[in-house]
């Protein structure tokens, strides 16, 4: 066992218990921060799997962004344990029931994948370097690229829109 | 049995820069306590703190000493681990910068060549930004465990703040990243410490002052110290907070005006390049070791005399309104950044391709 097995182990041990602490915590602000430490713990798979830029721009976006908008939210409304509606059953077991299937297509795409027995890719991989990332993106997938940010343009400004009302 | 195939002179050379580094941070820090009070007296024409040692140099000791010593108090109705989660998590974020600042070139140490740079990752400008957008956590999280509203509404007013001037911050970087070609900040050191290169600022005047607003933004400082506008919301975020953890909160700040400091003068005025000399035949003619603590000490006087800057600028301009704050932020300040984005990309390509007219 390696130093780079035993960073792997313990990110996913982060990983899998913030992702479970989302889900059963009751107190909202609680699923928010063990959400930040899931994304945390999957930068630092990114890390080693030798794509840093994926791993900081998840931290920079998710992390960074996005949960302080909940954060936002939540902190706003005073969601509290106590005002927190409990969805009724059939949407919970339904809910679990989606979960799973997705869980078993996710398997199933990817039992066959080449890369399943690799852990990390400390050095070797360089794909998920800024410089290989942005020579594909903007050679081979400029137009889906520039697709995209023309739909981040128009969610942008549908969000000015609806907030100017 | 486990094995770990770590070699130990690494670690410890890299686990003693850390250190190193961490205690000048704090030094520099308490000191700017010290720093910020004697600027506001000779601004305001009085002698400031003179009473503990010589010049009152003591006088954040006996600060420090006064705030370990008060009594340590947890509101009933807060929410006791984030509550206290709050200032640590300030103080962590505002030490993170660090690791990716290079503080010299490089020195020899029984025939090991140490970089001054904790980690040279090629990414070194997006962890910044990474480790800024936590920064945000702390604030947040420590207003809202107080359970005061005034915590809580100082703390969401800091988080937008930040987050609404992280965005002009990041274009003004993006055109300077245009230029460098480089994320690294050792390699934009280098090129502008190279013979004939210019420092950043000759190139990018207009981003150099978008950044430095922007980080007097981030650090929470007049004119933007919304957060802790006392006339408007008591104390702000860290009201509820005594003894030291209000100190990590003080403290924090200014950690961050000092990593804000030598990043600017890092992207912007050459690192550690000293100026007017040539650093490479410097190191031809005075060894390595020489030089190294020269183009250290070069690093750290610019980032004094910027935070003096900031210092500066909060004895002598009034806080904004927070309407004026906003608008400045995305009325004025991404619009500027955006254009000077648009002049950098337009003058790099015909730089690289020629006039195509």
């Amino acid at each position: 066992m390696n130093i780079t097995e035993i960073l792997f182990w313990l990110l996913t041990a982060v990983a899998l218990g913030g992702a479970l602490l989302v889900v059963t915590s009751k107190n909202p602000v609680y699923s928010v921060l063990a959400l930040i430490a899931t994304f945390f713990a999957l930068s630092g798979h990114y890390i080693l799997l030798n794509a840093q830029f994926l791993a900081v721009v998840n931290l920079i976006v998710y992390a960074g962004a996005i949960m302080v908008l909940f954060l936002f939210v939540i902190m706003l409304m005073n969601l509290n344990t106590e005002t927190e509606p409990q969805k009724n059953k059939w949407l919970k077991l339904a809910g679990t029931i989606a979960g799973g299937c997705f869980l078993l297509v996710l398997v199933a795409a990817l039992r066959e994948a080449d890369s399943k027995s690799t852990m990390a890719l400390v050095g070797e991989g360089d794909t998920g370097l800024i410089q290989n990332l942005g020579k594909a993106l903007f050679n081979e997938y400029v137009i889906p690229f520039e697709i995209s940010s023309v739909l981040f343009l128009s969610a942008m400004v549908g969000a000015v829109v609806l907030g100017k009302k | 049995m486990i094995q770990l195939a770590i070699d130990l002179a690494f670690v410890l050379e890299k686990a003693i820069l850390i250190g190193g580094i961490i205690s000048v941070s704090l030094l520099v820090a308490m000191y700017s306590t010290w720093a910020e009070r004697k600027v506001a007296g000779f601004m305001q024409d009085r002698l400031g703190p003179n009473r503990a040692g010589p010049f009152g140099l003591f006088q954040p000791l006996a600060d420090g000493l006064k705030l370990f010593m008060k009594e340590e108090i947890i509101p009933n109705a807060s929410n006791k681990f984030l509550f206290i989660l709050g200032p640590g998590l300030a103080m962590m974020t505002a030490m993170m910068t660090s690791a990716v600042i290079p503080w010299g070139k490089q020195i020899e140490i029984f025939g090991r060549t140490v970089d001054l740079q904790i980690a040279d990752i090629n990414i070194g400008i997006l962890y910044i930004f990474a480790v800024l957008s936590m920064g945000v956590y702390g604030i947040m999280i420590g207003g809202w465990a107080s359970n005061n509203k005034f915590s809580l509404l100082a703390a969401l007013r800091g988080a937008s703040q930040m987050i609404s001037y992280e965005l002009a911050m990041g274009l003004s970087i993006i055109a300077l990243l245009m230029l460098t070609g480089s994320l690294s900040l050792k390699t934009i050191v280098e090129l502008q410490s190279a013979s004939g290169g210019w420092w950043n600022i000759a190139y990018q005047p207009l981003g150099f002052l978008i950044f430095i607003v922007c980080a007097f933004a981030e650090c929470n400082r007049t004119p933007f110290d919304l957060p802790e506008a006392e006339n408007e919301l008591n104390f702000g975020y860290h009201q509820e907070y005594s003894s030291m953890k209000l100190g990590f909160y003080l403290f924090a700040e200014y950690i961050n005006m000092f990593m804000s400091s030598v990043l600017m003068a890092t992207l912007y005025f050459g690192g550690y390049d000293i100026p007017f000399v040539n650093d490479a035949s410097l190191i031809e003619s005075m060894g390595m070791n020489l030089v190294a603590v020269l183009q250290g000490l070069s690093l750290f006087l610019k980032a004094a005399f910027f935070i003096f800057v900031f210092m500066w600028v909060r004895w002598t301009i009034p806080r904004f309104r927070y309407d004026q704050l906003m608008h400045l932020g995305w009325k004025v300040m991404i619009p500027l950044a955006l254009f000077n984005m648009l002049i950098t990309a337009i003058v790099v390509l015909i730089r690289e391709n020629g006039w195509p007219f």
